[in-house]
């Protein structure tokens, strides 16, 4: 039993076009939950559907094994952030964090206890008298969060709540809010299009598309095991480097122009006289040693990241990014070495997209567990 | 921007000049209520400069009973329409009803029909009523006013979803939200429309004359017209002081409400 329950969520808001379709899924108490997709893919929708901003078209929610379909969002006993941070301008900030409390009329004592508690907590002493405009964009954000603790309330959903900050300022408050929510113990439901926050916030991830659920499980498994073509190049960057291939007797010919041998891989049944897309994540195309089976390609771009560089290549029509460790001095039309291997590769069926088998060098390797 | 100085000048003398056409009726109306009524007569320029005028206007009628009756008309219907509007716009932002903007389009097109129009079915409700020579007559036929909505609406579509459903999240109603968040968070557009709504009912002539038998209620623009017939010699300098007095609140309102509003301006830049 999980603490929200969809079942069979579905959404239109003109009746005729579903924006959300067949949504089932459990989200457990004091989980960090991730909706990640592209930008108008339902996120916000199913968000506002669980805070009870919106009317839910189809299904059942449930919400500590009640019903709440009809339930107004104050009975929902939950706290929310906007991406705008809604915070109301003409108020302070100890009168925007104070705002809930008041309304539900909440002693006073009480109030200034939880006041001083979340502003200690949310390092925002030196602010309750400012106004939202004269505070930074990180501030206001902080504000927004303390709001949403002070309600003590053990459910809290967040819409894209780090998009208005600078890439620096987001990574931070991307372990502040992780941080909090462990501390507090609450359940999050946390939306997001960046697959970054995505992999490094949630315990649990659901990947949208068009309203319908691509895949959940926890970041690892996303990542290792994309069930289709989206989540295969949604999740990861740089995205995973797809391919159309077929098997012709022992070898892999991908995009008509790499053939790569099963060596002594067994060649598993169920691939064979199908059209199938294979995928390799750009780690697994390493520079190819001698006593290694390699291709030969050409560089048509290279980015230092520092501690690592992308190197591009042509694979047929396809722009294959692979990712090697330190810094190689290579110019824009050098010939290297990579070695491509069977192993390190995902299958798709061509027509459906969907996984038919994932890549059998993480049994092996790289996972380390303890 | 620049500017050849002699293209300065010639729009500069060409902007004083027009400045002057334009509120020479007002200066001259402020000088001659200065003016004893001969030297007025006679067209000659003033001799002697004094507040007779200004005294007479006050013995001779019963002009601060008008002013009074004005500012209450005034008062009244600026408040009215603030509340009335405020609300209707309140609905059309923020309650989500069949038909909503059939409505307001329906509400906005009435802003083409000229009050004019809809005089003689006003008095008759208003004689129906007994509001004849009462305040309510002169002021409640005004608290409805689509430019008041729409101006309102307009504004209030600026303020983010996002408040009001946080608001709904802790459980505050339709009614506290308009009074605790839209109301202090449309302050600036309050106050034009306020000013804006005094203004025109301070200035209403055609109506306060048709709904008002005698001095009671009547109000000061009606009161100049008075002085202009009570005598078969019109004493303009009387006359003209009684004018100068009237402007004067709506000079003051205009002066604060543009402070007030540069303010408010301002304010909003600052997001
Ligand atoms: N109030 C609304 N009325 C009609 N369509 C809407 C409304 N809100 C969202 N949509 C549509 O629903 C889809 C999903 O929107 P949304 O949930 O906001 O996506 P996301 O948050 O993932 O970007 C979009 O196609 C959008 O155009
Ligand atoms: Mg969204």
């Amino acid at each position: 039993m999980g603490y929200i329950e969809l079942m069979d969520i579905s959404k239109s808001y003109n009746k005729q076009r579903n924006v959300l379709n067949g949504i089932d899924l459990q989200i457990e108490k004091g989980e960090f939950f991730v909706l990640v997709g592209p930008s108008g893919s339902g996120k916000s929708t199913l968000l506002r559907m669980i805070a009870g901003l919106e009317e839910i078209s189809g299904g059942t929610l449930k919400i500590s094994e009640k019903i709440v379909n009809h339930l107004p969002p104050k009975d929902r006993n939950l706290s929310m952030v906007f991406q705008n941070y809604a915070l109301y301008p003409h108020l302070t900030v100890e009168q925007n964090i104070l705002f809930g409390l008041n309304a539900q009329k909440v002693d006073r004592e009480i109030q200034q206890k939880r006041l001083e508690e979340t502003a200690q907590m949310m390092g925002l002493n030196e602010l309750l008298k400012r106004k939202p405009r004269e505070l930074s964009g990180g501030q206001r954000q902080r504000v927004a969060l303390a709001r949403a603790v002070v309600s003590e309330a053990p459910l809290c959903l967040m819409d894209e709540p780090l998009s208005n900050l600078d890439a620096k300022l987001r990574a931070n408050m991307r372990i502040e809010i992780r941080r909090l929510q462990k501390r507090l113990g609450l359940t999050m439901v946390y939306v997001t299009h960046d697959q970054v926050e995505a992999m490094t916030m949630g315990d649990r991830i659901m990947v949208l598309n068009d309203g319908i659920i691509q895949q959940v499980g926890e970041p690892i498994d996303l990542y290792n095991k994309p069930s289709n073509l989206f989540v295969a190049t949604f999740i990861g960057s740089p995205k995973m480097n797809l391919g159309k291939a077929i098997l012709e007797d022992s070898n892999l010919i991908i995009e008509n122009v790499l053939t790569i041998p099963f060596e002594h891989l067994e060649m598993p049944k169920n691939l064979k006289s199908r059209n199938l897309v294979i995928g390799i994540r750009a780690e697994h195309m390493p520079y190819g040693d001698e006593n290694q089976q390699v291709q030969n390609v050409e560089i048509v771009n290279v980015e230092h990241l520092g501690n690592e560089t992308l190197i591009s290549f042509e694979v047929g029509t396809e722009l294959w990014t692979a990712k090697w460790l330190g810094q190689w001095l290579i110019q824009v039309g050098d010939k290297v070495p990579v070695h491509i291997s069977v192993e390190n590769m995902c299958f798709f069926d061509e027509d459906t997209g969907n996984l038919i088998q994932e890549a059998t060098f993480t049994h092996k390797q790289e996972v380390v567990r303890r | 921007m620049t500017m050849p100085l002699s293209k300065k000048i010639v729009f500069y003398s060409l902007l004083i000049i027009s400045a002057l056409a334009v509120f020479a009726p007002a200066l001259m109306a402020f000088v001659m209520s200065f003016m004893d009524n001969k030297d007025i007569m006679t067209g000659s320029l003033p001799k002697s400069l004094s507040f007779d005028n200004y005294l007479k206007a006050f013995e001779q009628f019963p002009l601060l009973k008008y002013l009074f009756n004005s500012l209450i008309v005034s008062v009244v219907i600026t408040i009215g329409q603030l509340i009335l509007s405020s609300l209707a716009a309140y609905a059309f932002v923020f309650l989500e009803f069949k038909g909503r903007d059939i409505l307001f389009f329906l509400f906005i097109a009435t802003m083409m029909v000229p009050f004019e129009a809809s005089i003689i079915p006003n008095f008759h409700i208003i004689r129906d009523l007994n509001w004849i020579d009462q305040y309510p007559g002169l002021t409640v036929p005004f608290f409805a006013t689509a430019f008041g909505t729409f101006l309102l609406r307009q504004n209030f579509k600026q303020i983010p979803k996002e408040l009001r459903e946080a608001s709904q999240i802790v459980g505050m109603g339709d009614f506290k939200f308009y009074l605790k968040v839209v109301l202090p968070v449309a302050k600036t557009s309050l106050v034009t429309l306020g000013a804006y709504g005094f203004l025109t009912s301070w200035n209403m002539y055609l109506w306060p004359l048709l709904s008002t038998t005698n001095d009671t209620v009547r109000t000061v623009q009606i009161g100049l017209k008075q002085l202009q017939t009570q005598e078969q010699l019109n004493d303009w300098g009387v006359i003209m002081s009684g004018a100068i007095i009237v402007i004067i609140p709506t000079l003051i309102l205009l002066f604060l409400g543009q402070k007030q509003l540069q303010k408010g301006l301002t304010e909003g830049a600052i997001k």
